[in-house]
């Protein structure tokens, strides 16, 4: 039997790409490909648009990323969606941004255009906009059911989005989230770009993920480019995003806590986060350390960071194991936390979720192991992975990843110790010469970025950073139907999924 | 949990001394407040957080200045759910166009007396994202602001060291045209 990615060959391939396949393919291949999604042979790593065409990154089982093109001179194209769910809020995107629609998408509500920019389809051939259009919500039918909406401005010290529940009493029906509300244009801004100025918005994309998409945006150029890191920095920008790592992760399991009223666990946590933080500026000269990763490795020696970021680690190794001691003897807490907000098997499966969402529901993926790209493919760590898929569930797999942190950065540390030294970033003047394509998967703290780049001529043609919040967003929804509105907190912050990286 | 709470007892608290006053910023105010005294503990304000669009780096940042080492509570800065509990807004982003009228409501929300402070590189000119079809501008383009708070984000200190200014003028009575801070 000839398989799908077999029938590929016959394809034009993406010559310029670097350094995974990439294919242009036909409405018939295109179509094919949504058959393989949706029969689970193949995960959606993202689907977004270009100059007159659309582009879409599978997850084929080798594993290796495989890049599908397909040309859209009418505007139109055979929708994914309508056969694969997880590309719904994704092709809407598409639309808004680009006029490129998916024939027969079952939801044809805008998504990030909310009628506020003044034009329609900014990114393809822009036109005046007739404004904001009321935004139906999906209806929920039943007795007694009322709404809630909540947002965009939140209560709390977070970014904006609205949900609205229908709720029957305190039982919730159904949520919806509608996003968009952060959408500032990044995919118009990278269009002609010098490489400089994209790294800077790729490192403000999402904040909290600065390090994870500035990694995953350099590797994707010096991909295209085919720059070679200096070792040392390439153990620098993994001690970067271990940190990183570290630092949410300890500041996610306090937030948790604390949305449960445990108020102890939050101030413990928080001050671990500080420390995390105050060792990076101490370091890298910025607490969360951007713009710190540059094209060809990191923008300086950073001399410091073997004898502060070991006392950091011996710091959090002493006052860690306490803290996972007070949450797993605290039963008034797991009351909480224990099969609240349960995210099946199937369906993280089906949407490709990455991070902690899809490795306390059994999906076994991070791209530092299944794609392992350097340092990691040299470096000795376990995937944690539960199959609750409960908040309980994603708090114990970010536990057990700050303990995989602290044994990465242990390794990284000696390894830094024990290298000759090299330059910390490499000399680039032929390299930016050069033109190319390039993609690169990274493991932030939330889940999988993907990043594509297509240069020439020292500048961006086009650019794609897409967020794990994408495939995390939609099961939030999921998870929340059946419980009570009191623990929505308690799940959305279980989630805590990126509004910034998802709205671009 | 008993002994975790015990030892805490035991030890130190983690929580720092104030940063000293933001020297410019001071003299400046000194000047427009006609030397009022310089009250540090004599006022409180509420305030209100708004994300008009931010990359999410301001605020963690915001939220660094809830935990143990920085405790703003102390000073009398209390974070409130609500715009019409709050004398300040807090905002950050380059104010996306899908967030504007949201920025706008809030703020008339707001009751009276009432202070505006852009948070970071974005709230005070859009920052990187300066020109985009997706964004109005710094938070000044859509509300009037009392206080630029920069960096990309600005450190928890150098957002402490602005709020505490802001408690002086705010001390004195009636906004006044805005100050740079940081």
């Amino acid at each position: 039997m000839v398989t799908f990615v077999d029938s590929l060959a016959s394809c034009p391939p993406i010559e310029a790409l670097r350094p995974w396949p990439g294919f242009i393919v036909d409405e018939d291949l295109w179509r094919r490909a949504g058959d393989e999604l949706a029969a689970g042979r193949l995960g959606l790593a993202g689907l977004w648009g270009d100059r007159g065409c659309v582009q879409m990154a599978l997850f084929s089982a080798q594993p290796t990323i495989i890049l599908l093109r397909l040309a859209v001179p009418s505007g139109r194209f055979p929708s994914i969606a309508s056969l694969h769910p997880p590309a719904m809020r994704l092709e809407r995107a598409l639309h808004d941004l680009y006029g490129l629609s998916g024939e027969a998408l079952p939801d044809q509500r805008p998504w990030l255009d909310h009628g506020n920019w003044g034009l329609a389809e900014p990114l393809g051939t822009p036109r005046p906009h007739r404004g904001p259009d009321r935004y139906g919500f999906l209806p929920a039918i039943g007795p007694m059911l009322h709404q809630i909406p909540v947002g965009p401005v939140h209560a709390g010290i977070i970014e904006p989005g609205h949900f609205r529940f229908f709720a029957n009493g305190e039982t919730i029906v159904r949520l919806e989230a509608r996003l968009g509300y952060t959408h500032k244009g990044i995919d118009g801004l990278m269009v002609g770009a010098p490489l400089e100025r994209a790294l800077r918005l790729a490192g403000r994309v999402s904040g909290d993920s600065t390090v994870a998409y500035a990694f995953a945006f350099c590797r994707a150029v010096e991909a295209a480019l085919a720059i070679d890191v200096p070792p040392r920095a390439v153990l620098l920008r993994a001690g970067m995003a271990e940190l990183e790592r570290l630092a949410n992760h300890c500041g996610d399991i306090g937030a948790i806590c604390n949305d449960a009223s445990f108020a102890l666990m939050q101030a413990h946590c928080g001050a671990l986060r500080e420390r995390v933080l105050r060792a990076a500026d101490a370091v890298f000269g910025h607490r969360l350390m951007m713009d710190r990763i540059v094209i060809g490795g990191v923008a300086e020696d950073y001399a410091a960071v073997v004898p502060v970021l070991r006392d950091l680690a011996a710091d959090i190794e002493r006052q860690f194991p306490p803290l996972i001691e007070l949450y797993d003897k605290t039963t008034s807490l797991q009351d909480r936390t224990v099969g609240t907000g349960i995210v099946n098997a199937a369906l993280v499966a089906r949407y490709a979720s990455g991070g902690y969402v899809g490795r306390a529901s059994g999906r076994h993926f991070d791209a530092r192991r299944a794609l392992a790209y350097a340092p990691y493919d040299s470096l000795a760590f376990d995937v944690p992975l539960r199959t609750q898929g409960d908040v309980d569930a994603r708090i114990w797999i970010r536990i057990e990843e700050v303990n995989q942190s602290l044994r990465l950065l242990r390794q990284i540390l000696d390894r830094l110790e024990a290298q000759q030294p090299s330059a910390p970033r490499a000399a680039l003047s032929d390299h930016l010469a050069r033109n190319g394509e390039g993609l690169a998967l990274g493991e932030g703290f939330r889940g999988d970025v993907l990043a594509w780049v297509r240069i020439a001529d020292g500048r961006l043609e086009g650019g794609h950073l897409r967020d794990p919040s994408w495939f995390q967003w939609p099961l939030l929804e999921a998870s929340i139907e059946g419980n009570i509105v009191a623990d929505f907190p308690l799940c959305n912050k279980s989630f805590n999924c990126s509004y910034s990286g998802h709205d671009r | 949990m008993r002994r975790i709470l015990f030892d805490n007892l035991m030890r130190a608290p983690l929580t720092e001394p104030p940063p000293p006053p933001d020297a410019p910023a001071a003299a400046h105010l000194a000047a427009q407040l006609n030397d009022v005294a310089f009250r540090r503990l004599g006022r409180s304000l509420a305030i209100r957080a708004v994300d008009a669009g931010s990359c999410n780096g301001c605020e963690l940042e915001i939220h660094a200045l809830n935990n143990v080492f920085y405790d703003v509570e102390r000073y009398g800065l209390r974070f409130v759910a609500s715009p019409r509990h709050a004398d300040v807004l807090l905002v950050t982003g380059p104010v996306t166009k899908n967030m504007q009228a949201a920025l706008i409501r809030t703020y008339q929300a707001v009751p009276e007396p009432k202070w505006v402070v852009a948070v970071g590189e974005c709230g005070f000119d859009a920052g990187v994202f300066a020109g985009s079809y997706a964004c109005v501008g710094g938070v000044a383009s859509v509300i009037p602001v009392d206080l630029h708070v920069r960096g990309c984000p600005p450190t928890p200190v150098a957002l402490l060291t602005g709020l505490l200014a802001l408690i002086e003028r705010s001390a004195a009575g009636a906004p006044s045209p805005p100050v740079a801070s940081a």
